[in-house]
């Protein structure tokens, strides 16, 4: 099934930062990487510090791995796989997000 | 095997120094009991003054009861042993208790002596040694406004800064013709005392006391010898000090002839079992007035109770000091009084700047056998070294203390050349050879070294040198010493900062373009934001700035555990009408925002959601409150008492000195937060010397105190300049900051930094002060630019209908997160308790 939910357009989410949307019951951290022009979406609860904080992390890399430390505590949580750096045993949900003509849509 | 039963006569800092010896080797071999004569436990007598310039009984304490509990070390406090029967091996104790013996140490000081003049023990003549003694001074001082202190020594002048301190005229009358006789020559003690008479306190030599009645002016009058008189409201005795022998010498233990009681290299006294250590013992004919020396007793007797057989002895030790007497220094090394054969010496005097130095070298000018030092006392660890070492002089040896004019360090001796023994920190016993060894278990910076051997943290004395030490051991190892910011950028927070004001780089991409590598972390960006805001103080939520921004500064809240933020309005040193209480009040209620009452006089609200902030703000705005930054590392509060204006005892107008400088930085992006104090008086009720900036106000203007801290790492701050006025006082800290800004490291302190400048106060006075890098015209204009950037950054995100749009929980509703719960606490809202899916046991940061 190709469901793809449109959230905001591409120009609402500031250069390398994060937005939270509202997918479902679910809340989603996205994050609009424009040095590489690409997005990221993982789960927006800080599983660690237990509140939904992670659109609000800074985003940056660590070696090659790109991402968001959070915001409570500062663990590292991999845009692209959602491991937690620092403790690999904790893991968060990674969604599907897309740019298409100018907006921003998460697969459901 | 039976434990050996040994019993301390005295807690004060030798004793538990034995104590805590005996208890570090082998606590189970030994079952001790300690007498204490005072109502505590031992504390800091060294730093004894600073009881009366804010430190607590509780931070001068070098023990408490619950470690002694826990080392099962028995103590009995204000209980003076009265009688000793070496025979049964037992003493008695004022409260009547009998105790028995294997050991007996005898650690039981010195007492004051007061000289034996009539009228010498009326209500306000006091002596300096006790923590009750100063409570009594200090209660004396508030009905009296003229102090002597009898005796210009040591502790005589120490005794008489503080009575000045207390607000007192103050007079020092000495017997003998100069200040500080046992440790000065006649022209350094004279240098000292113009000196000390450009402070204000009254110097009267070659006076002897003869009694003591009532004044007709003020309380009482001092007679002379000579038939002059002085009067005064309180006197302090500060005539030397006598050992405490009453004790032994009733056992018929050997004291000497002018007192003390005798002991061996071991530190046994004739009584193979009952030894004598600190201020109380006398080796060789020689009394140790210093803690240094009786700290070395302390260890040589612990170890030859625990085990005779592999005991070190005591060999005499070195009374060289080197000390900051109402502001001057004064340094005084070896035999400086021309009693050794065939000796010459050198002097040096400058009576432009006011200093005076003499060393005095043996007849073949191979060996140092004293030196004074009035004025400057840099010199005085690199002559101290040679002396101790017995290291080679320079074939001149005058350049030892001529100034240094061609900045070339011909004459210091370089920290390589010291043998591997050479005392470097005498208070802890910290050799050359200790810090190599704490250079190869990976220590790298002072605050390491201090930590890991305690190196610099007792008088300070030794700090300039013992960095030398460390850093070249350091450079020996190899060891770069990596300040690297991140894996990001391989410069330092200081480099990065000289690079963005020197290259004019004004954002994060090109900065990392030009300098950095990689996409940046949570480390590299805030702290480049914040170098960027301190220096070109844009509004820091402009687009191409949100990604570096922490989440507090992006929300301009702080964040809480919840994921709520804070809303902490200015108050300006805690000054507030009726009208603006109220709407905060009704904000608070309003919103639900639970309230509370900060240490920084100021009402933080607790709990708003994203969504709320803007029209929270709004409110608070339109009533006039700007933004507090309690979000940002930045200027929080100055706080400051009700001074001049209201108080009895103000001297100054701390209020409106305190709201001036609160308005002058608010918004001043730093390297880490910044608090300040004021207090109208040196009363001190706003605690100003737990502050970054604390200004204390005097009767001619303004005391300034810098780099203190409270938290986690409480740091007394450092007096940095008196009496200022206030134009001169806004100079320096706007100098001060600036240069702050521009040095320090990521999230550092002004404490830490201060304890991390290279050259220490000393050079920072130099760089304020004196200006001698000439950068004060610069810093100054730095911080004029910054100031006039300033903008209520709530204020200018209301203004604007985009940026107020960030403050959403969701990009795709106007929900709230539904995730935070509350529930009720003493009538207010509180965040619910976490489910505990995953535990944590602590916070991990960067
Ligand atoms: C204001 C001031 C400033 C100083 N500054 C410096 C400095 O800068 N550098 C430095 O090296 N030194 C300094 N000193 C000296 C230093 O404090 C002493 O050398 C050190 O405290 C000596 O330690 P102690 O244990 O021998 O004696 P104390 O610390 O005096 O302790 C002796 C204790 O034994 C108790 N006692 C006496 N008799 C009995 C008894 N019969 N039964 C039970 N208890 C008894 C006393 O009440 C006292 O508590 C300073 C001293 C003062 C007062
Ligand atoms: S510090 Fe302030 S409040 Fe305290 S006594 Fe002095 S002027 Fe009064």
């Amino acid at each position: 099934m190709n469901n793809w939910l449109t959230i905001c357009n591409i120009t609402d989410i500031a250069p390398n930062t994060g937005v939270c949307a509202k997918v479902g019951e679910k809340q989603v951290a996205i994050f609009f990487h424009k040095r590489t022009d690409a997005l990221y979406a993982i789960s927006n609860y800080d599983p660690i510090g237990k509140a939904n904080v992670l659109s609000r992390g800074i985003i940056g890399s660590i070696g090659d791995q790109l991402c968001v430390a959070s915001p409570l505590y500062k663990q590292h949580f991999d845009l692209q796989t959602g491991t937690c750096l620092e403790d690999p045993s904790v893991h968060i949900d990674v969604y599907k997000v897309r740019q298409n003509s100018g907006l921003v849509q998460i697969h459901q | 095997m039976k434990k050996q039963r040994i019993l301390v006569v005295g807690n004060g800092m030798v004793g538990n120094k034995l104590i805590d010896n005996l208890i570090q080797a082998d606590h189970h071999a030994v079952d001790i009991m300690t007498f204490s004569g005072e109502p505590r436990l031992a504390y800091d007598r060294v730093h004894l003054t600073s009881y009366l310039t804010g430190s607590s009984a509780q931070d001068l304490a070098l023990v408490d009861a619950d470690y002694y509990q826990q080392h099962q070390v028995h103590f009995s406090l204000n209980d003076k042993v009265t009688q000793i029967d070496p025979l049964a091996q037992t003493v008695t104790t004022e409260s009547g208790r009998v105790e028995s013996y294997n050991k007996l140490v005898l650690a039981t000081g010195s007492y004051p002596f007061v000289p034996p003049i009539s009228g010498n023990d009326q209500e306000h003549c006091h002596v300096y040694r006790t923590l009750e003694d100063l409570d009594a001074i200090e209660r004396s001082s508030q009905q009296s406004g003229v102090g002597v202190v009898i005796g210009g020594g040591l502790l005589g002048l120490e005794a008489a800064n503080a009575i000045q301190n207390l607000g007192l005229e103050t007079h020092v009358v000495e017997f003998a013709p100069r200040l500080m006789a046992v440790q000065l020559d006649q022209e350094g003690g004279d240098l000292l005392r113009r000196k000390i008479e450009a402070m204000g306190v009254k110097v009267h030599t070659q006076k002897a006391t003869t009694e003591i009645v009532a004044g007709e002016t003020l309380r009482y009058r001092m007679n002379f010898n000579d038939g002059s008189h002085l009067e005064t409201d309180m006197i302090v005795f500060s005539a030397g000090i006598r050992p405490q022998d009453e004790l032994a010498r009733a056992a018929g233990i050997t004291v000497g002839e002018r007192g003390g009681i005798e002991i061996n290299q071991y530190c046994q006294t004739n009584h193979a079992n009952i030894y004598a250590i600190g201020e109380c013992a006398l080796w060789q004919q020689q009394i140790f007035g210093l803690v240094a020396p009786g700290y070395q007793m302390a260890k040589v007797a612990a170890q030859h109770i625990l085990s005779p057989e592999q005991a070190t002895s005591f060999n005499g030790a070195d009374m060289s000091t080197k000390l900051k007497l109402l502001g001057v220094d004064v340094a005084s090394i070896g035999e400086v009084h021309g009693k050794t054969e065939g000796a010459l010496s050198y002097t040096y005097k400058d009576d432009i700047t006011q200093v005076y130095k003499r060393l005095i070298v043996s007849s073949d000018k191979k060996k140092i056998v004293g030196a004074v030092l009035v004025g400057d006392a840099q010199a005085y660890s690199n002559l101290l070294q040679i002396r101790q070492n017995d290291m080679p002089l320079p074939d001149n040896p005058s350049v030892l203390i001529l100034p240094n004019l061609v900045n070339d360090d011909s004459a210091a001796i370089g920290v390589e050349a010291l043998p591997d023994k050479a005392m470097i920190c005498s208070c802890f016993d910290v050799s050359k050879a200790a810090i190599k060894q704490a250079v190869i278990s990976g220590c790298v910076n002072m605050s390491d070294l201090k930590a890991s051997t305690n190196a610099s943290t007792g008088c300070g004395g030794c700090s300039a040198l013992a960095k030398q030490v460390l850093d070249s051991e350091l450079a020996k190892l190899g060891v770069e010493v990596n300040n690297h910011l991140c894996e990001h950028f391989a410069y330092s927070r200081q480099e990065l900062s000289d690079l963005i004001r020197v290259q004019k780089i004004k954002t994060f991409e090109a900065l990392l373009t030009r300098y950095g590598k990689g996409h940046g972390c949570e480390v590299c960006k805030p702290t480049v934001g914040s170098i960027l805001a301190s220096f070109w103080n844009d509004y820091i939520l402009q687009q191409e700035h949100l990604e570096l921004q922490d989440t507090n500064d992006l929300y301009l809240g702080n964040m809480q555990k919840d994921g709520t933020y804070s809303v902490v309005p200015r108050i300006p040193a805690g000054e507030i009408t009726p009208e603006r209480l109220i709407v905060l009040g009704e904000v608070a209620r309003d919103f639900n925002l639970y309230s509370k009452i900060t240490g920084g006089q100021r009402i933080d609200l607790f709990g708003a959601q994203l969504n709320d902030l803007p029209a929270i703000w709004q409110r608070l705005v339109d009533a006039g409150f700007e933004t507090g930054h309690a979000y940002g590392k930045s200027l929080r509060t100055v706080k400051s008492c009700v001074g001049s204006a209201w108080c009895r005892y103000g001297v100054q107008d701390s209020m409106g000195c305190a709201i001036d400088l609160e308005n002058r930085y608010k918004g001043l992006r730093s390297p880490h937060k910044l608090k300040f104090a004021v207090s109208g008086c040196t009363r001190e009720c706003a605690e100003a010397q737990s502050k970054d900036i604390g200004v204390i106000a005097t009767d001619k203007g303004w005391n300034l105190f810098i780099c203190g801290n409270g938290g986690m790492r409480p740091r007394h701050a450092d007096l940095f300049a008196t009496d200022l006025d206030t134009t001169t006082l806004i100079r320096y800290i706007d100098r001060l900051l600036m240069f702050y800004i521009r040095t320090a490291d990521r999230l550092q302190r002004t404490s830490v930094w201060l304890e991390n400048l290279d050259g220490g106060i000393d050079y920072l006075k130099d760089v304020i002060i004196d200006d001698k890098l000439g950068l004060g015209a610069e810093l100054e204009q730095a911080m004029v630019d910054s100031i006039s950037k300033y903008q209520c950054e709530w204020k200018t995100t209301l203004e604007s209908p985009e940026k107020r749009q960030r403050f959403h929980h969701f990009i795709n509703s106007s929900e709230r997160d539904d995730g935070v719960q509350f529930i009720e606490i003493r009538h207010q809202k509180s965040p619910a308790p976490k489910g505990n899916t995953l535990e944590i046991d602590k916070p991990v940061t960067a």
